[in-house]
């Protein structure tokens, strides 16, 4: 699976309350909560983006509260993936256990600016820089990760292990 | 090479002799709790996964504290799924309005959560039943759905630091303000994946609910769980409260930690975190003249009985400072009741304070306080991010108590030795 898409970059310690602020969350709507992702952290970024587009950003991405809203408002705005230095660690299972892909790569966000053109090979972890012509690699998956991803997250993973044993 | 108390635990959990940090296992969970804003993602996930019953009427555990009393149709449309579950599920631990407190602090005060115990909770400061010697992490709402159909998580076995603290605590000094400095130190993603256990000397000496103010701010260093080893305090603590029973588990002499931080707190100074992260920390007698519209005392790091006592102490015979707004806001009903049967409501009346019914209300910015634009608070509680209580352009300073009572009545951030 590849994602190509353009980027949008965001700084260190990106919190859960700016990804989506906890005065929305008296909802778990997916599109309504897609409508205030990542207000805090830039008003108008909703407004700017196109479905497909990337988030780009520092070390200890969606820091903060567990709310699994966080990686679901930035799936149902659209965005494909998100790469970071590194992520929290709720935000990651998080991610994965409901299927937003995430990447880690240290060197990424140093080498790429706002609007480059990129793509990212989910499966060797490759990543390119179209717009600069720069080739980058994301941090391997855990074998558990991937089983997770292969499965479609881990209700679907739950599922099959229930199965197993009926 | 022996384990510490975060290893033993997992490892017991696990049906395993030993972990290795890094490992991923799958454990079985004693507690996997919900709130009105997590439980009704993982309800809908566990229905969706074709779920019928849940593995433990008994273990899973639903707490309708952020949004309550109903702030708004749609949060009381939140309430009205955990309700409707609660029942369909003959959920034995259901909390609603008279009963409810903030999760945090109710659990352990029910005896629901015990020493030895592996708790996952749909809510980042879920860390916070460390305290007791317990594993406790935050997870998201599949992991909950996911442990309530299989009565299981799976972890990455953490690190563990180990943080040892010498000397006596000064005056006005407390759990809170250890747990600041220690951030400040370590800074926000300090204890990343890892797990923080808390030792020495002075943690021996500190109380119950200190050491819950501590293991609740474990998260804000990053790290998966906080952890004391249990002790005499935490026996007379569980003793009369516990709803099972339990086991103490304590760190081997010759455990491997990724890291050892020693701190002699003899001279620390009531800590205050400046916006907008926790780690912005300065001692109060650095923080300048700072005036502030609002002061709130509550949540799960400092709503117990201990910190509104402390307020209490400060507030008695004094008034707010004008202009300012004073929320009080005992975290469960049991606190609330020992507060007015102790005589500190009327401390607080006196002094303008307004007193909320138990709920996590202004904390996330949810209601019962909230910020405008250019206002500044004081709060007990843990997070000061952007917007964190309300208006993007609010801010939120993160102290004690002591340092709250005093700012209210000072109308600016300042500690009790200037009263
Ligand atoms: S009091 Fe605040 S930090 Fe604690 S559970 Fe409620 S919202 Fe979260």
């Amino acid at each position: 699976m590849k994602f190509r898409g353009k980027v949008w970059k965001f700084g260190a310690n990106i919190d859960t309350d700016a990804i989506i602020p906890a005065r929305y969350l008296n909802t778990s709507d997916p599109a309504l909560l897609a409508k205030h992702c990542m207000e805090d952290a830039d008003p108008e970024f909703i407004k700017k983006m196109k479905p497909g587009d990337i988030i780009i950003a520092e070390r200890n991405f969606g820091c903060g509260s567990s709310r699994e809203h966080a990686p679901l408002a930035i799936k149902a705005a659209g965005i494909s993936c998100v790469i970071a230095k590194s992520f929290a660690r709720i935000f990651y299972r998080n991610s994965f256990n409901m299927g937003l892909p995430i990447f880690e790569s240290s060197d990424l966000a140093d080498n790429t600016a706002e609007g480059d053109e990129i793509e990212v090979d989910a499966t060797s972890g490759e990543i390119v820089n179209l717009t600069r012509n720069k080739k980058f690699k994301a941090n391997p998956i855990p074998p558990f990760m991937q089983e997770l991803i292969a499965s479609g997250g881990l209700m679907n993973y739950a599922q099959k292990k229930q199965m197993k044993k009926d | 090479m022996g384990m510490t108390i975060t290893e033993k635990i997992l490892a017991g959990h696990a049906g395993v002799k030993k972990v290795i940090p890094g490992e991923i296992i799958n454990t079985r969970v004693d507690v996997a709790l919900g709130n009105d804003i997590t439980a009704p993602i993982a309800i809908e996930e566990f229905r969706k996964a074709g779920g019928k019953k849940v593995f433990d009427h008994n273990k899973v555990i639903l707490v309708p504290d952020h949004f309550t009393p109903n702030k708004d149709i749609a949060s009381a449309k939140q309430c009205r799924i955990l309700r409707d579950f609660a029942k369909e599920q003959n959920l034995t631990h259901y909390f609603d309005q008279g009963d409810v407190g903030v999760e945090h602090a109710l659990l352990p005060e029910k005896g629901l959560v015990l020493p030895g115990d592996v708790v996952i909770g749909a809510d980042s400061h879920t860390c916070t039943y460390g305290a007791l010697g317990a594993f406790a992490t935050g997870v998201g709402s599949t992991d909950l759905a996911y442990a309530m159909m299989t009565g299981e998580a799976w972890f990455r076995v953490p690190e563990t630091m180990k943080f040892i603290y010498k000397g006596k605590l000064p005056l006005w000094v407390d759990g809170k303000d250890l747990i600041l400095f220690t951030i400040k130190d370590i800074g926000v993603e300090g204890a990343r994946y890892q797990a923080m256990e808390f030792t020495g000397e002075t943690i021996a000496e500190l109380s119950m609910a200190g050491r819950f103010t501590m293991a609740n701010m474990a998260v804000e260093a990053g790290a998966k769980n906080g952890i004391f080893i249990p002790d005499e305090k935490t026996k007379i603590y569980v003793k009369e409260r516990k709803t099972r029973e339990y086991a103490f588990y304590t760190s081997d002499p010759d455990a491997e930690y990724a890291e050892v931080k020693e701190y002699d707190i003899s001279l620390l100074e009531p800590q205050v975190a400046f916006p907008h992260l926790p780690s912005n920390v300065r001692g109060i007698s650095t923080v300048g003249s700072i005036p502030i519209d609002q002061v709130v005392i509550g949540s799960c790091t400092n709503g117990r009985i201990e910190d509104l006592r402390v307020a209490a102490q400060i507030l008695k015979g004094r008034k707010k400072a004008p202009f300012l707004r004073l929320i009080i806001i005992p975290a469960t009903p049991a606190i609330y009741r020992q507060a007015l049967e102790e005589g500190l409501f009327q401390i607080f009346l006196d002094s303008k304070a307004v007193i909320s019914p138990p709920t996590c209300g202004p904390c996330l910015g949810g209601h019962m306080g909230i910020l405008a634009k250019g206002e500044r608070a004081v709060a007990t509680t843990n997070r000061n991010f952007v917007g964190r209580m309300g208006d993007p352009e609010s801010e939120v300073f993160l102290a004690g108590p002591a340092v709250a009572a005093a700012s209210a009545v000072l109308g600016r951030i300042g500690g009790p030795g200037e009263l």
